[in-house]
C-alpha cells in the first residue's frame, strides 16, 4: 500500500524524524493561508502517489501567499501527468504547503527489505535527488549499505558508518546516524516494504531533513496496522482493483483486448504469457484464488467484462483443489445472469474437468471449448479478433 | 531416493483441527502420506478422523515420533508456529499459509537457519514425492512416479508442468511449490543443490516468475556446478512493472526482477527455458533424448 508524502512525513514527525514545517491545503484560499502562517517562501507540492511530480511542474517554489494561491488553483482539480502516471494523469486534489528551506546538500537514504540476504537494507548515498536505480546502474560503487540483523535490528555502528560514509561530520554526522536509526524504527514498527527519503536534505545550518518522503506498505501486514491502513486513498486506484480485492480477487487491468480468468498468480501469469505468443494481447491479470466457488468465478466475470475493451475471454482454470465443475457452474450463471456478448474460450484441467466441461457442453450456450493451453489461447486471440472459432 | 520427503516421512499437521486443516489432512492421508498426529494449542486428546491431537508439537514428536510439520495455521500465527517446529527438531517445515507479513518471515527464516531446520513456503503448495509422501494441497492424482524433479514459485502453474510431465509419460522424483513470497525458507539454489546430489532425479524443471534474483542466483550455480540437463519457465514476460501480480514476491520493483532478465541469466548457464507455458514438458522429453 502506498501513501502520500504529507501522510509519510507525518509518521515521520512521530517519529522524531526531521521534517519541514508546513500543511495540507485542498483550496488556493487554504494554500495561501498556510502560506501566510509560515511567513516564509514556501514550496507547493501536489499530492499524488506517482513520482516524478517535480519534472512535471507538480512541485513549486513561491515567494509570497499569494503566489501559493495562484499556484494551487493550477494545480487543484486537474490531472499531473508523470512518467509513473498513466498517460490520462492523476487528478490532484491535496497540496503539501510547506516552509522553503535552505539547503547545502542533497543526499539520498532508503531502505527495503533485500530479498537476497533476506533482511532489511538500508542505502545511502551522495547523489541524492536524482533516481536512485540509475546510480545503482550507473555508479553503484556510490551507494552505501548496511543490512540489518533480523534478530538484533540496525545497530547505531551502522548508522554511524553511513553517515561518516557519506562524508558527513561532527554534529550532523550524530544528526544523520539519529535520523536513520529512527527511521528504520518506523520501518519495522510499520510493516514498511520501502521507505525512501529522497532527497535527504542537510541544510546550511548543519542540519538534517527530509525534503521528501515515501512509504509503502507490506499489505500482508495491514490486518495489525489499523492507523496505517486508514491512509488509504482509494482515489489512487483503479477502481476495477478496488471492487476485485472486495471479492477477494486478485485483478490487475492491462491494455489489450483478450480477458483472462484463471486460478493461481503464477498460472495467471503464464496465461498472459502465452496469449502474446499467440499473438495477442491480454486484457488483465485475474487470479480467482485457491477456493474459487460459483459466487467468485460469477464477480470475477463481472469485472473481466467491466473493461469494455475486452473482445473475448479465456477462462484457464487448472483443478486441485478448485473443482472445474463448479468453476463450469460459475462460468454458466455469469454468462446467464450478465448477459456475456464476447465468445468465451473454456479450458478445464485437473479436478472434475471431464464433468466441468460437459456443464459446459450441455449448458446450450454458446462457449468455445478447448484441450490444452496453446490451443486455449490461440482460440481466445482468434476469436478476440472478431474470427469464427 | 527423491529428495526432502518419502515413505519414512512421519507428518504432523499444525492447524489440524481448522477446515483448510482438517480438509488437507484427509487428502494427504488419502494419498498414502503417514500423517502420525496433529497440533492444536487447547485441544489436546481430540482426534482428527483417528489421528492424535496434541497441544505441542513437541509432544507430537515424542509421542508419535513426527518428524515433518505441516502448518495451516493463520498468518498472524504461523511464524509462531514454524518456531515451535524447529523448536521440536522436525527435519522439515512446510508452511502453506499465505499472508504472513514480510517482516514476520525475516526473522523467522533466520530463527529457522539458526536451528539447521529446513523450512519449505510459506504461501505454497507444498512438497511432493509421487507414490509415497503428499506433504501439500497439490492434486496427488496428477503426478507420477519418476526421475524429474520440479521446483517453482508457484502452486497451479506447477500442476500445468507436472500434468504435461505425467502426458508425457515422465514421472516426477519430487516436487516443490517453494512459495510466492519476497522471503521463503528454501530457494531455488537450495533445492537445486539437494536434486544435484540426489541419485534419483536426471533432470530438473524449475518455473520462476518475475520479481527478485532467485532465478539469477539459480543460475549461477547451475552454470558452475549442476550436472543435471534444467529446463525453465519464467512467467511475467507480459507482465507491467511496479504492479505485483498476485505473490507478493511478484513485482518488478525499480527495472530489476523482469521476465527478460532471469531467462537470460539461465539461457548463459545452459538452461533450456521454454518460452512458452505449454511447451515445458515437451521440452523436458526433449534435453531427457526422450
Amino acid at each position: 500500500m502506498k501513501v502520500h508524502e504529507y501522510q509519510a512525513k507525518q509518521l515521520l514527525k512521530d517519529y522524531g524524524v526531521p521534517v519541514p514545517d508546513g500543511g495540507v491545503a485542498t483550496s488556493p484560499e487554504e494554500a495561501k493561508k498556510l502560506a501566510a502562517a509560515l511567513g516564509t517562501k514556501v514550496v507547493v507540492k501536489a499530492q499524488i502517489h506517482a513520482g516524478g511530480r517535480g519534472k512535471s511542474g507538480g512541485v513549486q517554489l513561491v515567494d509570497t501567499p499569494d503566489e501559493a494561491a495562484k499556484v494551487a488553483e493550477d494545480l487543484l482539480g486537474k490531472p499531473l501527468i508523470t512518467y509513473q502516471t498513466s498517460p490520462e494523469g492523476q487528478v490532484v486534489s491535496q497540496l503539501l504547503v510547506e516552509m522553503a528551506l535552505g539547503i547545502a546538500t542533497e543526499l539520498y537514504l532508503g531502505m527495503v527489505v533485500d530479498r537476497a540476504t533476506e533482511t532489511v537494507a538500508v542505502m545511502a548515498s551522495t547523489e541524492g535527488g536524482v533516481e536512485i536505480e540509475k546510480v545503482a546502474a550507473e555508479t553503484p560503487e556510490k551507494i552505501l549499505k548496511e543490512f540489518a540483523d533480523p534478530a538484533l535490528g540496525l545497530m547505531p555502528y551502522q548508522a554511524r558508518k553511513l553517515a561518516y560514509g557519506l562524508g558527513l561530520e561532527g554534529k550532523t554526522a550524530g544528526a544523520a546516524a539519529s535520523f536513520i536509526l529512527k527511521l528504520y524504527q518506523l520501518f519495522v514498527d510499520k510493516d514498511c516494504s520501502l521507505a525512501e527519503i529522497n532527497p535527504l536534505v542537510i541544510l546550511e545550518d548543519g542540519g538534517v531533513i527530509a525534503l521528501d518522503a515515501k512509504l509503502n506498505f507490506d499489505d500482508n501486514a495491514l490486518y495489525r496496522q489499523p492507523e496505517v491502513t486508514k491512509l488509504r486513498d482509494l482515489t489512487e486506484e483503479e477502481p476495477l482493483e478496488i471492487e476485485a480485492s472486495e471479492y477477494g480477487l486478485s485483478y490487475i487491468k492491462l491494455d489489450g483486448n483478450v480477458g483472462c480468468m484463471v486460478n493461481g498468480a503464477g498460472l495467471a501469469m503464464a496465461t498472459m504469457d502465452i496469449i502474446k505468443l499467440a499473438g495477442g494481447e491480454p486484457a488483465n491479470f485475474l487470479d480467482v484464488g485457491g477456493a474459487a466457488k460459483e459466487e467468485s468465478v460469477t464477480n470475477a466475470f463481472g469485472i473481466i467484462l467491466a473493461d469494455k475493451s475486452v473482445k473475448a475471454v479465456l477462462v484457464n482454470i487448472f483443478g486441485g483443489i478448485v473443482r472445474c465443475d463448479i468453476v463450469a457452474q460459475g462460468v454458466i450463471n455469469a454468462a446467464k445472469t450478465l448477459d456475456v456478448k464476447v465468445p468465451v474460450v473454456v479450458r478445464l484441467e485437473g479436478t472434475n474437468a471431464e464433468e466441468g466441461l460437459k456443464l459446459i457442453d450441455e449448458s446450450g450456450m454458446k462457449f468455445v471449448t478447448a484441450k490444452g493451453l496453446k490451443a486455449a489461447a490461440e482460440k481466445a486471440v482468434a476469436a478476440a479478433t472478431g474470427q469464427e472459432v | 531416493m527423491s529428495i526432502l520427503v518419502n515413505n519414512n516421512t512421519r507428518v504432523v499437521v499444525q492447524g489440524i483441527t481448522g477446515r483448510e486443516g482438517t480438509f488437507h489432512t484427509g487428502q494427504c492421508v488419502a494419498y498414502g502420506t503417514n500423517v502420525v498426529a496433529g497440533v492444536t494449542p487447547g485441544k489436546g486428546g481430540q482426534d482428527v478422523n483417528g489421528i492424535p491431537v496434541f497441544n505441542t508439537v513437541a509432544e507430537a514428536v515424542k509421542k508419535e515420533g513426527a518428524n515433518a510439520s505441516l502448518v495451516f495455521v493463520p498468518p498472524a500465527f504461523s511464524g509462531d508456529a514454524i518456531l515451535e517446529a524447529a523448536d521440536a527438531a522436525v527435519e522439515l517445515v512446510v508452511c502453506i499459509t499465505e499472508g504472513i507479513p514480510t517482516i514476520d518471515m525475516v526473522k523467522v527464516k533466520d530463527a529457522v537457519k539458526e536451528k539447521g531446520v529446513r523450512m519449505i513456503g510459506p504461501n505454497c503448495p507444498g512438497v511432493i514425492t509421487p507414490g509415497q509422501c503428499k506433504m501439500g494441497i497439490m492434486p496427488g492424482f496428477i503426478h507420477k512416479e519418476g526421475r524429474v524433479g520440479v521446483i517453482s514459485r508457484s502452486g497451479t502453474l506447477t500442476y500445468e508442468a507436472v500434468a504435461q510431465l505425467t502426458e508425457l509419460g515422465i514421472g516426477q522424483s519430487t516436487c516443490i511449490g517453494i512459495g510466492g513470497d519476497p522471503v521463503i525458507g528454501s530457494t531455488f539454489l537450495d533445492l537445486l543443490k539437494l536434486f544435484n546430489e540426489d541419485s534419483d532425479t536426471d533432470a530438473v524443471v524449475l518455473i520462476g516468475e518475475i520479481g527478485g534474483s532467485a532465478e539469477e542466483e539459480a543460475a549461477e550455480y547451475v552454470g558452475e556446478e549442476m550436472k543435471k540437463p534444467v529446463v525453465s519457465f519464467i512467467a511475467g514476460q507480459t507482465a507491467p512493472p511496479g504492479k505485483r501480480m498476485g505473490h507478493a514476491g511478484a513485482i518488478i520493483a525499480g527495472g530489476k526482477g523482469t521476465a527478460a532478465e532471469k531467462v537470460a541469466a539461465l539461457e548463459r548457464a545452459g538452461v533450456t527455458v521454454s518460452s512458452s507455458p505449454a511447451d515445458i514438458g515437451a521440452k523436458v522429453a526433449e534435453v531427457l533424448g526422450l
